[in-house]
């Protein structure tokens, strides 16, 4: 079989189905339990400007990484 | 260091030297002369300095801001430049004396064709990309820019790149593929600032202090990745000689027609849509004082937008030599892509649910409301036209220019004149833009404007679709096709008026961004001339 169908038959099978399921892996990872309490702090990120982009990380107002996983 | 950079310097002008004697066309020649200037003047300017002890530099802090000022305004700059070109070759369609004889061939329609396309979306568009991607990944990330003067390799570099592809069209240096017209050396240096562009920003994201990447940097992000790959693929050519601009394409008929425009559509998917919806999630919660209105929904809008536009390109290839297939595939993934658009359309729009009243006072809000508007307008309108039988109709005609340019004037232009107006007063630590009223002037006049080219183009373009099927009882053909450029000659006046009010509200808008940076600073306490951190509020 020559590259071009074997590319072609796999495009529109196997690949299609993989990207698809990914895709509907990607949905359905979003409204996981718990998920909710995670996107309303993150809708809030544009929202907070009394950040300091200098601050040391422990001082940060529960907005690092490390905090974050504290806090919560 | 000093050293070393001073070597690389001049064997980069060395060689630009060599070009510049052995060039094999004008286009060549010139930007090998430029390439020479610049790097001669970067390396006295290195030799000038070498050895000497470098003045104790305080360590920078707070947001680098340096950089997106500047950024926005190239952005200003290169609006007005791309808008002007685009009215004068409006123009030039409806009165063909304006491609003046003594100036031929560097300001025929064929040349500044190119230079207006490539102006306002790469020059006006890309630079405002570049500056909010830069100033929304700190902001979200609440860290300073990575990479240090990295960041102002991207701005000249990608400014470098401006002034080839532009220079180079006028010289007639082109590789004839739309809105990827630059010869390979131009690429290839695109390629360069691209990837820097791409370390700058994944190297903040690294760094964030978020946990959370907020969802502007996805699309950000996906637009800076997607680039690169098309811009890639797409280019890929053999120069014919290291010391000319002409190169072979790799690819080759049909091959090459659909990597084009598996370029090109998403050239609008990546570019002009998921670099600006960074905007959007941005800078319209931000404007209205509220978070997005679905979370959820914007990242179920990232990955269908991802997933889908990819398959689009082949709706710009009905009826060619294209098999059926892809044409087909092409079709039924720009109708499926219409959800996702629309869904980031009201997911935007919703996120003034509770804030509607601002619309009353808040012109930059206005503009990014209609911006909006204009993107599912076009985003309707898209999927319709890549149906076969629509295109059978609207392909080849001004139609597709209508379309083009109600999303690109529409959505792109109106959401980076917000954006300019967001951005202004904050970098500049003023309270607000000099002129409010003239934020408004500015909205109608673009509105107006876009109102009369989406129109005209609409009518001519049916019209001139119709014109070119018409047949006579006997089977013929009934109009010529000069028959049709005659019958177009009024919408192409009120197409270049609707090009003169665009360009109007944007001079507007540079004349009130001017007196806003260079009005009387607000009082502010700790503003020694330093970046101010929190401008915002």
């Amino acid at each position: 079989m020559d590259t071009y169908s074997f590319l072609r038959e796999l495009a529109d099978s196997w690949f299609l189905l993989a990207m698809f399921c990914f895709f509907l892996g990607a949905v359905l990872f979003l409204f996981r339990p718990g998920s909710r309490k995670m996107h309303e702090d993150a809708s809030q990120i544009p929202l907070r400007d009394n950040l300091d982009p200098d601050a040391p990380r422990l001082d940060c107002v529960g907005n690092c990484p490390d905090c974050f996983k504290r806090t919560s | 260091m000093d050293y070393i950079k001073a070597f690389l310097l001049a064997g980069v002008a060395l060689v630009a030297a060599m070009g510049a004697n052995w060039a094999q066309d004008p286009a060549y020649q010139l930007h090998a002369v430029l390439i020479l200037v610049i790097a001669l003047c970067m390396f006295v300017w290195v030799i000038r300095n070498a050895g000497e002890p470098r003045a104790d530099k305080p360590v920078p802090t707070g947001y680098d801001d340096g950089v997106i000022r500047a950024g926005v305004i190239a952005t200003a700059f290169w609006g007005i430049a791309g808008f002007l070109v685009g009215t004068f070759i409006a123009f030039q369609l409806a009165f063909p004396a304006l491609n003046f004889d003594w100036a031929q061939p560097y300001t025929n329609f064929g040349r500044l064709r190119p230079i207006h396309t490539s102006a306002v979306i790469f020059a006006f568009g890309g630079n405002g990309l570049i500056a909010t991607s830069f100033y929304v990944v700190q902001r979200t990330g609440a860290t300073r820019l990575w990479g240090g003067n990295l960041a102002w390799l991207v701005f000249w570099g990608y400014q470098l790149f401006i002034v080839l592809a532009a220079t180079g069209y006028l010289l007639g240096s082109t590789q004839s593929k739309e809105y990827a017209e630059p010869e390979w050396y131009v690429d290839i240096w695109l390629t360069i600032v691209w990837l820097a562009y791409l370390a700058v920003f994944l190297g903040t994201i690294f760094k964030r202090r978020e946990r959370h990447i907020y969802v502007a940097n996805w699309f950000y992000l996906a637009f800076i990745i997607t680039v690169a790959m098309l811009h890639v693929i797409n280019n890929l050519s053999i120069p014919v000689s290291i010391w000319g601009s002409k190169s072979v394409q790799v690819f080759a008929g049909v091959q090459d027609a659909m990597t084009q425009w598996w370029y090109g559509h998403n050239a609008v998917g990546f570019f002009l849509t998921a670099g600006f919806l960074g905007m959007m999630y941005y800078f319209v919660p931000k404007q209205a004082g509220r978070p997005v209105y679905s979370y959820k929904l914007s990242i179920i809008h990232f990955w269908a937008l991802i997933f889908l536009y990819i398959w689009a390109g082949p709706h710009h290839l009905h009826y060619t030599a294209l098999p059926d297939w892809a044409s087909t595939l092409g079709m039924v993934f720009s109708i499926i892509l219409w959800m996702p658009s629309w869904g980031g359309m009201i997911n935007g729009l919703m996120t003034l649910q509770g804030a509607w009243d601002k619309l009353r006072t808040d012109p930059i809000l206005r503009m990014f409301v209609l911006s909006l508007g204009f993107y599912g307008m076009s985003t309707f309108e898209g999927p319709m036209m890549s149906i076969r039988a629509v295109n059978s109709l609207s392909h080849y005609t001004d139609w597709t220019i209508g379309h083009v340019h109600s999303g690109a004037l529409g959505w792109n232009g109106m959401i980076t004149f917000a954006c300019l107006y967001f951005l202004t007063p904050r970098l500049w630590g003023r309270d607000k833009m000099y002129s409010m009223s003239a934020i408004n002037w500015h909205f109608w006049l673009a509105t107006i404007g876009i109102v009369l080219y989406a129109a005209s183009m609409w009518v001519t373009g049916i019209m001139e679709g119709l014109m070119w099927r018409e047949v006579d009882d006997q089977g013929f053909l009934v109009n010529s096709f000069a028959d049709t450029v005659a019958a177009k000659f009024p919408m192409y006046v009120v197409r270049g008026l609707g090009g003169v009010m665009f360009l109007a509200g944007a001079v507007i808008m540079v004349w009130n961004m001017w007196m806003t940076i260079r009005g009387p600073k607000a009082a502010r306490a700790g503003a020694t001339g330093t970046t101010p951190t929190v401008a915002a509020e």
